[in-house]
């Protein structure tokens, strides 16, 4: 481009460090998936241990791969994104090492404390009061390394990657800082803020936006980025991008109640979530669309391009999660998947198909960009993987749509006289060959990340990185 | 809620959705094409354009279809604070026209068996099946499907009740529920830890099980003053209190040394609920039948 400052530089260091974490925590949080569905189907892998217990692995799970696996895509890409779609680089190159250090720590500090048994027992906050302190701390630092560089850009408009990033910054800290409000009582407990319903509507208000934010949201802001760019085309419509990001961020902060379908809260609370989250439908599928037509012209490409395979594939899980979630709102329709598998199986389309795909995407789209080399180092390891992924996501959503709607059917099942057909047990029982798919689902889904620890580890040992700072005039 | 938070919850979820639908519609209103374009928006971030595409149609008409929906919604159930709805509906009488409905439904499947006393019902075979499910539902969750109890839980089919084993007995359990408590060290707070293992081994020499038959006799002292108030001198237990026999080698919670020194040092907490409130009268004669029927 010929607007370039030939003197501009951007900080690639804090971006290869967190794309490397982000292969890291991907490997040790979907071991930990595997293990605790490993756990359910043979009881005996819990071990007797309390820190090898199910009921402290599965948050450790939950926290490694949103926000060690995640979260380190979150910050590498956004990084990345801000730098170049902004012409400028960070603001402060020890802010942006801060952000990455105190992040990491914050994960280990997970990995210690979960299984140690210190839990808020908030889902997806589990994390005890000192610990969301420090996340408060580097969070509020990323925000200012994000928008501070936002606010020193060479280009006139922001771009709507960074739209994306940005509605998912400002809005996690809110919901970190709301949900998390609580009382310690020593070191390492608390009480919540919150009593009762109200602690509830907080916790899902918090929780679905984990969901809305953190893993749609900020995703949404690495998918405008990669996707054009790996295809190499225009995005489709920017007037879709408008309106699907304000209806977006507008609609999904009401979705929450929809975690308490029939529940202690109030009638009204229940009914707004609820027609929200259908309005939420197209709002998705914008960026859906948008991602999706942006290759219109250029779908040839998915036959010889495996990392754009992993960016559209994404968008597909994308597309279908997002219609799911909206059914799934549905009182009459909740009322047979709550508390089943069925919910996993959701979570984990959006997590595995959508979140990890396209993840996975933009760090092979990454990769070679970061540590100055024209390619990865194994197209085809890529293409391994893309299978790998997309097979273990198929058989375990399916494996959790089989037992959840299974579950649902047998929990509301009666005979003649009114008394329930089932005894829990027996669905539980029932429910044994769906754990192993999924298990199954799992185990391919982690082998396909090893393969991929392996292809980044061969290109960036191919060659050192080119510099500290890479110029910014280099092809990317 | 009061007036101001409802108004609060009225404009901001009206806002929201009319503040979407004039998002859509204007942003519809000022493209420039209806069918697409190569133009894009004229600028580019790190080489990536935009298009100045309209707004798929299909999209649109799903996104106005949502918001249709959703006022419609709104205006039929319960959802803008104060606001009831046209249709009167809450999450409460939803329930109770549920149970009403299973009340007229299942009600008489009951009724016939109701009024049969609980030794003549056990032997109806009809009344016994309804019965079993009824306890699979409802009582198998701690007593186990095959009634034989686990740790704190008693076993229901044989002959040793805690309350007894009368059709009256078991009547009153069911209804009313029974709180069964122990206290530590019984009656004797100042207990010594010498004093607890003694008084463990004489329980243990009821069923000839003594650890250390020396300390038996030092036990048996310690028994007569911490222990006789619900259990007897004899050990056989009291059923008013439900306090167990303790000579018959059925144990509640575990018959080991280590078991029963815990019992002692800690004492015993534990809570059968009462099914009045959750099942009809007719539905507790029959699940006492099925009871009796276990041990009779």
């Amino acid at each position: 481009m010929s607007t370039l400052n030939p003197n501009l530089t951007y900080n690639y260091k804090v971006v290869r460090q967190f794309a490397i974490m982000t292969v890291v925590w991907g490997i040790v949080g979907m071991a930990l998936g595997v293990l605790i569905a490993a756990q359910l189907v043979w009881p005996a892998l819990n071990f007797d241990l309390p820190f090898t217990h199910f009921g402290r692995l599965r948050p450790l799970h939950t926290n490694a791969v949103i926000f060690g696996f995640g979260g380190s895509a979150l910050f590498a890409t956004s990084y990345y994104v801000v730098q170049r779609t902004c012409q400028a680089r960070l603001i402060s190159d020890k802010l942006a090492a801060f952000t990455f250090w105190g992040w990491t720590a914050i994960i280990v500090s997970a990995a210690i404390t979960l299984p140690m048994g210190f839990t808020s027992s908030k889902e997806y906050a589990e994390l005890e009061w000192p610990i969301d302190i420090a996340i408060t701390i580097v969070w509020v630092v990323y925000a200012l390394v994000f928008f501070g560089t936002i606010t020193k850009r060479s280009t006139p408009h922001i771009y709507v990657a960074n739209w994306f990033y940005g509605a998912f910054i400002l809005t996690i800290a809110v919901l970190h800082i709301g949900n998390n409000l609580a009382m310690p009582v020593s070191a390492f407990k608390s009480y919540s803020a919150y009593a009762g319903v109200t602690d509830a509507m907080m916790q899902w208000w918090y929780g679905h936006n984990a969901v809305g934010f953190f893993l749609t949201a900020g995703f949404l802001g690495m998918m405008y980025y990669f996707v054009p760019k790996q295809a190499g085309r225009p995005v489709y419509s920017y007037r879709l991008s408008i309106v699907h990001f304000w209806a977006l961020i507008a609609t999904y902060v009401w979705a929450g109640g929809h975690h308490l379908h029939y529940s202690a809260l109030p009638d009204w609370a229940q009914t707004a979530s609820m027609v929200m989250s259908l309005i939420l439908l197209a709002p998705s599928w914008g960026g859906m669309i948008n991602g999706m037509m942006t290759l219109s012209g250029a779908w040839h490409k998915l036959r010889t391009d495996p990392i754009l395979r992993f960016l559209v594939v994404s968008l597909s899980f994308y597309g279908m999660s997002t219609f799911e979630g909206p059914m799934m709102s549905i009182k009459t329709v909740n009322a047979l998947s709550h508390n089943t598998d069925w919910t996993i199986g959701h979570v984990h389309s959006g997590a595995l198909g959508w979140v990890a795909m396209i993840s996975i995407g933009a760090i092979y789209h990454l990769v070679p960009k970061l540590w100055g080399m024209k390619e990865m180092h194994s197209t085809n390891l890529i293409n391994v993987h893309f299978w790998l992924a997309t097979v273990g996501t198929v058989l375990y959503i399916v494996s959790m749509w089989v037992n959840g709607i299974m579950q649902g059917l047998m929990w509301r099942a009666v005979n003649e006289d009114g008394s329930l057909t089932y005894s829990f047990v027996e669905a539980l029982e029932a429910s044994y060959p769906g754990y192993f798919v999924r298990f199954l689902g799992g185990v391919i889904f982690l082998s396909g990340m090893l393969f991929m620890a392996y292809n980044v580890y061969m290109t960036v040992r191919q060659k050192d990185a080119v510099a500290e700072n890479n110029a910014a005039t280099q092809a990317a | 809620m009061s007036t101001f938070w409802s108004i609060w919850v009225t404009v901001i979820v009206l806002g929201t959705i009319f503040g979407c639908t004039w998002l859509l519609l204007s942003t519809r209103k000022s493209q420039t094409s209806d069918v697409e374009t190569d133009r894009t928006m004229g600028h580019s971030f790190d080489g990536i354009e935009e298009y100045d595409n309209p707004l798929p149609k299909w999209w649109f008409y799903l996104f106005m279809s949502t918001i249709v929906f959703a006022l419609g919604y709104l205006a039929l159930y319960p959802g803008l604070g104060n606001y009831k709805g046209l249709l009167g509906w809450t999450s409460v009488n939803q329930w109770e026209a549920e149970v009403a409905e299973a009340d007229a439904l299942y009600g008489p499947i009951y009724a016939q068996y109701g009024k049969t006393a609980v030794p003549e019902l056990a032997k109806v075979g009809d009344a016994m099946k309804l019965g079993q499910r009824l306890f699979a539902n409802n009582c198998a969750v701690c007593h186990g499907s095959a009634a034989r109890g686990q740790v704190g839980f008693p076993n229901l089919t044989d002959t040793d009740w805690l309350y007894g084993g009368s059709p009256e007995a078991i009547l009153y359990t069911l209804n009313n529920g029974r709180m069964g408590a122990m206290p530590a060290k019984g009656v004797m707070p100042n207990m010594t830890d010498t004093q607890v293992d003694q008084v463990v081994n004489y329980v243990l020499s009821f069923s000839d099980r003594a650890k250390d038959p020396a300390s038996v006799e030092a036990g048996k002292a310690v028994f007569m003053q911490a222990c006789t108030a619900c259990h007897g001198v004899d050990g056989k237990g009291m059923q008013a209190l439900g306090a167990p026999n303790l000579t018959d080698n059925v144990w509640l919670y575990g018959s080991t040394f280590d078991w029963i020194r815990q019992t002692v040092i800690h004492g015993r907490q534990n809570q059968m609920p009462s099914q009045s409130g959750r099942l009809s009268q007719d539905q507790i004669q029959i699940l006492a039948a099925y009871v009796y029927s276990m041990s009779n």
